[in-house]
């Protein structure tokens, strides 16, 4: 697939897959792009007489022949030969530090079993945590960033050592030349003024799990007495964000599922709160879950990521933006194709580590005994199983080859690829709808701010 | 033109002179954690 067209908001989008090129046009492009390919310039004239003038579908050929021409529409891949042949190191450089494997609540859709992955619940030791420091210095090779994510379970059950582990990442970035940036991912209960200032000095991002209004929140992240957060967790995030060094990055971030499907009216509830970055992801659970997204919801998914961009357009208007995570996607920037190819990273650039020290590919492939890569003490991983990852990548995805949105999404989660099929080269069919979506609603928010120019 | 307004002329052909750095943050790590997107990260070559 070479281009890829879809009408949104009354716009007419072109997006060619291979360089990346959008373009707005009128209906008489639009029709003509159904034939350019397949039929003669007469053939196409025929085709859309009765909706066209001769002339019309004649000037609008040209204006495609010119795009041609001028490599913005239907260009070749030109990516591939690159990619297999790259035989280029690996580093890894990003690493989810599951810095307690247990939770203070007991949310409904937690992927995570409350925060034991299924195992014995159990806290990080600084030990532990200054040996991940360690072994992702010694692998990151000549990267210079290098990113942490505090994760759990719940991070700050745990927080005297994860002051442990910061102090000495700190120490240690100096001496071998790094940049450490850390995140922490909270359920915001346990938030309190030192914390919050610690939070803010020492994390270059933050992440607040809150799911939207209340009644949505109190019915899925509760307490183990059955009670619900929102009443605990709004105010000290609120304080969070307030008090945020507004050069540094925070998210408001909470999970839709089948029983609020109206998920805008959650973030339209978190923007009304003031809250300026947010991100409300899909529910990935088995397909047997009364919570997990089904495929008949689909169409009233669609329908709420439109009215979240139209809100955002409208909002923009106004003076009174806010960013939805998976909208902020830079058309005239954004990652190389390198990146783009090579996908999340998981198994080769990133990695999650147990409160044990054992390495997984991802915090989602953990306590899956057969993707256990090796543990921090030993200092290595697995190098097949880490290269088996490294070659997932979207030109060994017969699925993503035929996809428009390629090299927006790159292949997808490997971990929901392995969880719904199997097998991390076989893309989740849902995720990848909804996925597309999103990107196109992203990309018509841009056009909508790129028009105002016009 | 009068047909088509191209909004962007595609950046993704002009990325392959970069180095592929890898210094651009992990997909994951930011704010998803389930949902990766690749096209929202910022590129950090300098």
């Amino acid at each position: 697939m070479k281009i890829h067209k879809y009408k949104l908001f009354g716009k007419n989008i072109v997006i060619d897959v291979n360089s990346g090129a959008i373009h707005v046009v009128d209906d008489v492009v639009y029709d003509c792009l159904d034939y350019y390919e397949n039929k003669s310039k007469d053939e196409i004239i025929e085709i859309l007489s009765n909706k066209y003038s001769n002339e019309e579908v004649v000037e609008a050929l040209e204006e495609i022949d010119y795009l041609v021409k001028e490599k913005m529409l239907y260009t070749e891949d030109i990516y591939k030969d690159m990619v297999i042949n790259d035989n280029s190191p690996s580093f890894i450089k990003a690493m989810c530090l599951n810095i307690a494997h247990d939770c203070n609540l007991k949310c409904k859709y937690c992927f995570a079993s409350e925060g034991s992955y299924e195992g014995k619940r159990s806290l990080m030791s600084a030990e532990v945590g200054k040996k991940a420091i360690d072994f992702i210095i010694k692998n990151s090779g000549y990267r210079h960033n290098i990113e942490i994510d505090l994760f759990g379970g719940e991070p700050l059950m745990n927080f005297e050592v994860i002051k442990e582990i910061i102090e000495y990442a700190k120490s240690e970035e100096k001496k071998h030349g790094k940049n450490i940036r850390f995140t922490i991912t909270t359920n915001a209960t346990l938030l309190n003024d030192e914390i919050i200032d610690y939070i803010d000095k020492n994390m270059g991002n933050v992440v607040l799990s809150i799911d939207g209004r209340k009644e949505v929140n109190d019915k899925i992240r509760i307490r183990y007495d059955g009670s619900g957060t929102f009443d605990s967790i709004l105010p000290k995030i609120k304080k969070m964000v307030d008090k945020r060094d507004k050069n540094k990055q925070y998210y408001v971030r909470g999970t839709f599922t089948h029983e609020n499907l109206d998920f805008y009216n959650d973030v339209a509830f978190l923007a009304d709160q003031g809250f300026k970055e947010i991100s409300i992801e899909p529910v990935v659970l088995e397909e047997d879950n009364p919570l997990s997204i089904k495929k008949e919801d689909l169409p009233v998914i669609f329908e709420q990521y439109e009215k979240i961009a139209m809100e955002i357009i409208e909002r923009k208007k106004q003076g009174n933006e806010f960013k939805f995570y998976h909208f902020n996607i830079d058309i005239n920037g954004g990652p190389c194709i390198y990146k783009r190819i090579s996908g999340c990273g998981a198994g080769y650039e990133y990695v999650a580590v147990t409160p044990e020290g054992d390495i997984y590919p991802c915090h989602q492939f953990v306590g899956k005994e057969e993707f256990k890569l090796g543990n921090v003490f030993e200092g290595k991983i697995d190098e097949k199983l880490s290269n088996q990852f490294k070659n997932a990548h979207i030109y060994n995805k017969p699925k993503c080859m035929e996809c428009w949105a390629r090299f927006y999404c790159s292949g997808g989660c490997q971990a929901n690829n392995y969880s719904f099929n199997g097998d991390i080269h076989k893309p989740y069919e849902i995720g990848c709808e909804m996925m597309k979506k999103r990107i196109e609603c992203a990309i018509a928010i841009k056009v909508f701010e790129a028009m105002q120019d016009f | 033109m009068k047909h088509v307004k191209t909004i962007n002329v595609g950046t993704l052909k002009a990325s392959v002179v970069k180095p592929g750095c890898k210094e651009c943050a992990n997909s994951c790590q930011s704010a998803c954690k389930t949902s990766a997107t690749v096209a929202n990260l910022p590129c950090e070559h300098n």
